[in-house]
């Protein structure tokens, strides 16, 4: 730690107490115990219950959770094929032409999502690329916003690769293909598996583009989270709510246990 | 031409090295960014079987030359050959060179085993040799314990061993170490130096061209030596020819540290700031500028022949020798003298002598005498 003195440190643990819990811990812990309670008149909730679950895990919200959950993992995967090619070109680029590509993908994240949905819903609505109305328009939305995370990440992971063992394995007979298999790839697996649950982790809790270009038989679980406080039903909400918390941190936790050979270095 | 490349794969599949492609021949090779030169027009040959060592400072080119036979630089004139092959529009991997680059560039992902058997794997030698190939270059480089180990459990010297391993195991003509021993300490460095001799001695097919900035390094292992400095090929010769007859200043300074004192030629030999030395001085006229150039070991305490008298600046105690810095009439001596009983203290008025046979005389108007 940097601070060295005991005071130093106490004072830096009051801070972060002071600053994080209530910015960061508390918001969390209040949905998580509304979605226990039937009422919150008081300071506390009152009126302890388990029923929000019984009906956050079956029917319409089980759908929303497979739902979203499908739409994440789409997205993610091509969004890191996508992303991780693109950078991989990148980096062979000159000067200029890299600082386009860059800005390009900075894009969707620079554009308000609200402004992406429905540049999505616009260009996808009319033939010969008729998307609205079917899954295809939310996971392709999905896609478009996440990919710039991945690009991102593989692009930082490129610039510190060595080009020493691109060289390596060059001079020792492999062909780019084979560089890139055996080599290239499974030094990046470690930045693709942190960029592949950044990817999920946005995708899952993706509300803005997605409320203008869901299907009725393809609602995502915020939506659904949105639909159902928007009702009144905000206990029923916050159980749901904490499921697709849970089962966000359920597979970001399951990514980074995949260690990589690459990762020990 | 069917023919050549057949018989190289038999060669190879044989263990034997490709000695069709054995020899380097680098034509007026120059290299540039944004036009800015960091190579120009290089001609240098290297045979099969000899070791050439690229020596110069950082940034004259030496590396870049390296780079420009492995195929990662392009050059923007000249051709490279390897053996009697123009390999200059070919990418580095169809060259077939084996290369050691000074931060090993080991993969951490595979074990020491497949690091070495990777450049096999690459070229699709027959699978069912591949250990066999692997083991004998471990072997060689003394490695064969540790196969199944994972780079990052390896020492800095151990890295190297397997570096050079996995060079060697795809048997190429030609074999390229960038400043192979500059990550090792210096103890590990005189091992590793003693052992790449060896290694040599044991393929003497294998064209070797060795980058080092460390003269000792070039001496020790080299058949010949090119000085590089500023993009330029400065002076290429045995070592024995550069450290005792240096044809260039910086040859002089760069290999053995020499003195390089301004003269002017007298009809019995030179001026050097009042002093008469006695020495020849080739075809040289009378009363034309020459650098004297003298290594600082071949100089004595004590009166003699070509006796030169100034007062002590700075005084280094090295263990076995004793280094003198004199002032003659405004230049600069260094001496190496065997460590001295009662060593000069600094401002006092020493006397040095060399014999005229242990000086050089460069610069213009002077033969090669």
């Amino acid at each position: 730690m940097l601070v060295h003195s005991r005071k130093g440190r106490w004072a830096a643990w009051a801070v972060f107490f002071v600053l994080f819990l209530p910015l960061f811990a508390l918001p969390l812990l209040v949905i998580v115990a509304a979605s226990f309670s039937t009422s919150w008149s008081g300071a506390f909730p009152s009126g302890p219950t388990g029923g929000h679950y019984a009906a956050a895990t079956r029917g319409e919200s089980l759908e929303a959770l497979t739902t979203s959950l499908v739409t994440a993992v789409t997205a993610s995967l091509l969004a890191l094929t996508v992303g991780s090619w693109a950078a991989l070109a990148a980096a062979n680029l000159k000067k200029r032409g890299k600082a386009v590509l860059d800005a390009l993908f900075v894009l969707p994240v620079a554009v308000p999502s609200v402004v992406v949905g429905l540049a999505v819903l616009v260009a996808f609505s009319q033939p010969p690329f008729l998307l609205n109305g079917t899954r295809w328009i939310v996971i392709l939305a999905h896609t478009l916003l996440v990919t710039a995370f991945a690009y991102q990440s593989v692009s930082a992971a490129l610039t510190r690769l060595d080009p020493a063992f691109e060289q390596a394995a060059a001079s020792l007979g492999a062909r780019p293909g084979h560089v890139l298999r055996r080599v290239k790839l499974p030094l990046l697996l470690p930045s693709l598996n942190a960029a592949a649950g950044l990817c999920f982790a946005l995708s899952m809790g993706e509300l803005s583009a997605t409320m203008m270009l869901y299907p009725p038989d393809w609602m995502p679980l915020p939506v659904q989270i949105y639909t159902a406080t928007d009702r009144g039903a905000l206990f029923t909400g916050s159980a749901v709510a904490v499921v697709l918390m849970g089962s966000t941190l359920l597979v970001l936790l399951a990514v980074s246990r995949i260690r990589t050979r690459a990762s020990y270095r | 031409m069917s023919a050549a490349p057949a018989a190289a794969a038999v060669r190879a599949a044989e263990g034997k090295p490709d000695l069709a492609h054995s020899g380097i021949r680098i034509d007026g090779v120059t290299v540039a960014y944004d036009r800015n030169i960091v190579l120009d027009s290089l001609d240098l040959t290297v045979e099969p079987g000899e070791v050439m060592a690229l020596l110069g400072p950082s940034g004259s080119g030496k590396t870049t030359a390296l780079r420009a036979v492995a195929g990662f630089v392009r050059p923007v004139a000249g051709r490279v050959f390897l053996g009697d092959r123009d390999v200059t529009d070919l990418p580095p991997h169809r060259r077939g060179i084996g290369m050691v680059v000074q931060q090993y560039a080991l993969f951490p992902h595979m074990r020491v085993d497949e690091n070495v058997a990777f450049g096999l794997r690459a070229r699709k030698a027959p699978k069912a040799r591949i250990p066999e190939q692997v083991a004998e270059a471990l072997e060689m480089t003394g490695m064969a314990g540790y196969a199944r180990r994972y780079p990052r459990e390896l020492s800095g010297g151990q890295q190297q061993r397997v570096a050079i391993a996995r060079a060697l195991a795809i048997r190429p003509g030609v074999l390229l170490l960038d400043e192979p021993l500059s990550a090792l300490d210096a103890r590990l460095r005189s091992g590793m130096l003693a052992e790449l001799a060896r290694l040599h001695r044991e393929l003497p097919d294998v064209s070797i061209l060795h980058v080092t900035h460390d003269q000792v390094e070039a001496l020790t292992l080299a058949d010949r030596i090119a000085v590089m400095d500023q993009a330029r090929l400065r002076d290429c010769g045995t070592p024995q020819e550069l450290y005792r007859r240096p044809r260039t200043e910086f040859t002089a300074s760069f290999v053995g540290n020499a003195n390089l004192l301004p003269v002017t030629v007298t009809d019995e030999g030179v001026d050097l700031a009042g002093r008469t030395l006695r020495m020849p001085t080739g075809e040289a006229a009378a009363g034309a500028g020459a650098t004297l150039c003298i290594r600082p070991h071949l100089i004595g305490l004590g009166d003699g022949p070509n006796a030169l008298r100034g007062e002590v600046v700075e005084i280094q105690w090295q263990g076995a020798t004793h280094r003198l810095h004199v002032d003659i009439g405004g230049h600069r001596l260094k001496a190496d003298l065997r460590e001295l009983k009662q060593p000069p203290a600094i401002g006092d008025t020493v006397t040095l002598h060399f014999a005229a046979q242990d000086a050089v005389l460069l610069g213009s108007g002077v033969g090669d005498g």
